[in-house]
């Protein structure tokens, strides 16, 4: 440790650190230019000279790349120091005049014009500054080196190799976040209406998922991270002072031995793409559920605020109903959360966009749950139009100035009998839920049967919706069909409850339908073990017959059918039992 | 054998063995759904389509049955992962001797019937019923002398 003064007060810091440092943790304040925390100190710019008490004499140095010494006695803001600074100030006003970074510097310095005019004076408010940080961030953190500069004195410039196109350049964006003037800004960083993430996923490398993440830790896209495509940068890991990044983490399987499973795979939103006539992903302005969803959410990325692609509020919004479901050419079934989040998109467009037209499209209204017929009936009374008829299509409007971009729907409105047009500047479409597409898969992992719709099958519809057929295997939610969140939650609590009711009573019941072997009749011809798909038949050596365990055995009767000494019994469904049923079922 | 007839009309009587897991839920599927099957079908629910023993289907024929539906999971989705694969090499083998017994081995079908469809159970039952209605009545002979061995196979 050292100590030292600035403007009067004492100090002690590690060794090695700067003048600027040490001010900093003093809370004094440094004007700088072409510093920056991530980056070596540069000293190009001189904003930052302070005045250092050297015996009897006095000294005017840059603060940020000179470390402090023993007993060194600093004043920031001495008239000398000040007179350095409006200098520099001056020179620099002289060359770019108009950049705001640097008027607002000469402004707390107290200078109004330059003295001195430049030969290279450069108007504009976005001028290089060349305080180079670009091109340090470019070697020293991004480690990419694809920009330099060329030419000395006056003459510098900015530059990529060559003046072509850099190969080196990852488009991390770091040059642009560092720069002073906005001289190098990021393509599409002005980019307003549609939110960025619906197209190119988070903005940063390192992420929250969403507000309310469990646990509430951000993540790292290692296809965004500079770290993962140069090797450098860290800066995270620099600044987080607990030291929790850590870039070496990697995907890893878990092997958790479960008594029981609760499958709630949740669904998949149906892609409308397909669906041409409906222009999605075709045509601007036109969205599907979830998108809107993250829209009107507060922390989504527009703030909550309903915007169309140009940043402006939509005059009016058509919510078109039962998109790719109740369709024989996508899905049969009925959604049965869309005609509610419909309606409820309906009560938000009012809400956020209080002008604004909203048209709900619908086949037959569905709102089928406790609170929901009236809130269907305060949407009608908040204004919002119900038009009953499938849309046909949904179109560019004309080409004139006045109608460009927004969007015509066409559809027939079965209840008064007429064609209409109907014209909107956005579309929400409703997509229908559908399994997820990996749903078969984790069907033959878990051996779980799925209805003709694709969703999983429940042991029985009413009497036991949440159990399949294999023995501590459960369903909950979507997984097992269409539904919301009300009826999810009821049907997880109570899945949740059968499992919790298995664990507490500490054993489990088994089926007594098994087979046993008649030791007696056995002949030990070891045919039945081969076939039994449980390894529940072992065979005595000492007795030379096989035998069941019974623990093992869930009496398929495979074994049963094989013994050709008929020295098996199946439990539940020998022999007798079923030539008797046999004789029953064919006596008349 | 006697097979209930009124008139000239004549319904088969056919036996289905139904594993539990999917058919016999396909077939109940039907029901709760109300669909339209072919009502000669009784039903016999085994635990797997691998229960099925030959010696009940013979024995179902003996009794009186015109035909045998066996039905199971999807191979490669059978509650007791191979069960379905044992029924399919039976059946094979089954119907080779049914020939050698003078039985048509049109009369047994295996077919594979999930718990979801209910559909294709009603549509299977009702084909098969007018299969083995075209088939006409099985007519077996069976001379005294053989009751005896009957007894050694139903035992």
């Amino acid at each position: 440790m050292i100590s030292l003064t600035i403007d009067g007060i004492a100090t002690q810091v590690a060794e090695g650190t700067t003048i600027l440092q040490a001010a900093k943790l003093l809370e004094i304040r440094i004007p700088t230019l072409c510093y920056h925390p991530l980056l070596k100190p540069f000293g190009a710019c001189r904003v930052c000279v302070v005045e250092v008490q050297r015996g009897a004499s006095y000294e005017v140095i840059s603060a940020c790349n000179t470390p402090g010494r023993e007993g060194m006695v600093v004043s920031t803001d001495t008239a000398r120091v000040l007179a350095a600074r409006r200098l520099v100030l001056e020179l620099m006003l002289a060359r770019w005049p108009n950049v705001p970074v640097l008027r607002q510097l000469a402004a707390e310095l107290g200078l109004e014009q330059p003295r001195f005019t430049s030969t290279l004076r450069d108007e504009r408010p976005d001028a290089c500054v060349l305080c180079l940080r670009c091109v340090r961030i470019c070697e020293e953190v991004v480690g990419a080196c694809a920009i330099g500069y060329e030419d000395r004195g006056i003459l510098r410039r900015v530059v990529t190799p060559f003046n072509q196109e850099s190969e080196a350049c990852i488009a991390c964006g770091a040059c642009a976040h560092v720069c002073l003037t906005r001289h190098i800004r990021f393509e599409g960083e002005d980019y307003k209406g549609k939110p960025a993430e619906f197209l190119l996923g988070p903005n940063t490398a390192i992420y929250m998922p969403t507000a309310q993440a469990v646990p509430k830790v951000p993540s790292i896209d290692p296809e965004t991270c500079i770290h993962f495509k140069t090797g450098g940068c860290q800066s995270c890991v620099q600044v987080c002072e607990p030291g929790a990044v850590n870039h070496k983490m990697v995907d890893e399987e878990i092997e958790l031995d479960a008594g029981q499973v609760l499958v709630a795979t949740g669904f998949d939103l149906f892609d409308a793409t397909p669906m041409a006539q409906y222009g999605y992903g075709r045509l601007d302005n036109i969205y599907a559920a979830l998108d809107i969803e993250r829209m009107l959410n507060a922390t989504g990325p527009t703030g909550g605020r309903l915007l169309l692609k140009n940043g402006q509020p939509p005059r009016a919004v058509g919510i078109v109903h039962c998109v790719g479901s109740r369709d024989e050419n996508h899905h049969r079934y009925c959604s049965r959360v869309c005609c509610m989040y419909a309606l409820k998109f309906a009560h938000l467009v009012k809400e956020r966009c209080p002008q604004a037209e909203v048209y709900n499209f619908y086949i037959d209204m569905r709102a089928f749950g406790k609170g929901y017929e009236e809130f269907y009936s305060r949407v009608l009374h908040e204004g919002a139009n119900v038009i009953r008829g499938k849309v046909a299509e949904v179109v560019q409007a004309g080409w004139s100035k006045q109608e460009e971009g927004t969007l015509l729907i066409r559809c027939e409105d079965t209840l008064i009998g007429r064609f209409r047009e109907i014209p909107v500047d956005m579309v929400i479409l409703c997509n229908a839920i559908e399994p997820r597409q990996d749903a078969g898969r984790v069907g033959r992992v878990f051996g779980l049967s799925r209805s003709p719709d694709g969703f999983f099958l429940e042991r029985h519809p009413k009497l036991d919706p949440m159990a399949t057929m294999t023995d501590g295997l459960f369903v909950a939610g979507c997984a097992q069909g269409p539904k919301d969140i009300p009826d999810s939650v009821a049907q997880a609590s109570g899945a949740a409850a059968r499992i919790l009711a298995t664990i507490s009573k500490g054993v489990v019941e088994i089926d007594p339908i098994r087979a046993e072997i008649d030791e007696a009749l056995c002949s030990g011809c070891r045919t039945c073990g081969p076939l039994c798909p449980y390894n529940a038949i072992e065979y005595l050596e000492d007795k030379k017959v096989s035998r069941v365990n019974s623990t093992l055995c869930k009496g398929c009767g495979t074994c049963v059918a094989a013994c050709p000494s008929g020295a098996i019994t199946g439990y539940g469904f020998n022999d007798a039992q079923i030539n008797a049923e046999l004789e029953g079922i064919l006596t008349l | 054998m006697t097979v209930a007839t009124n008139g000239d009309h004549y319904e088969p009587r056919i036996v289905g063995f139904l594993c539990n897991w999917c058919s016999y839920t396909g077939a109940d599927l039907a029901g709760t759904s109300r669909m339209k099957s072919a009502p000669n079908l009784r039903i016999v629910r085994v635990m797997c389509s691998g229960r099925v023993d030959p010696s009940f289907i013979l024995r179902a024929f003996q009794l009186g049955a015109d035909g045998v539906l066996v039905a199971g999971c999807h191979p490669g989705d059978c509650h007791y992962q191979e069960g379905n694969f044992k029924a399919l090499r039976r059946m094979t083998f089954l119907k080779r001797l049914l020939n050698d017994f003078g039985i048509d081995e049109r009369r047994l079908r295996l077919e594979w019937i999930s718990a979801s469809e209910g559909e294709k159970f009603a549509k299977v039952s009702t084909e098969f019923a007018e299969q083995v209605r075209a088939l006409g009545r099985l007519r077996l002979e069976v001379p005294e002398e053989v009751s005896a061995v009957e007894e050694v196979m139903v035992s």
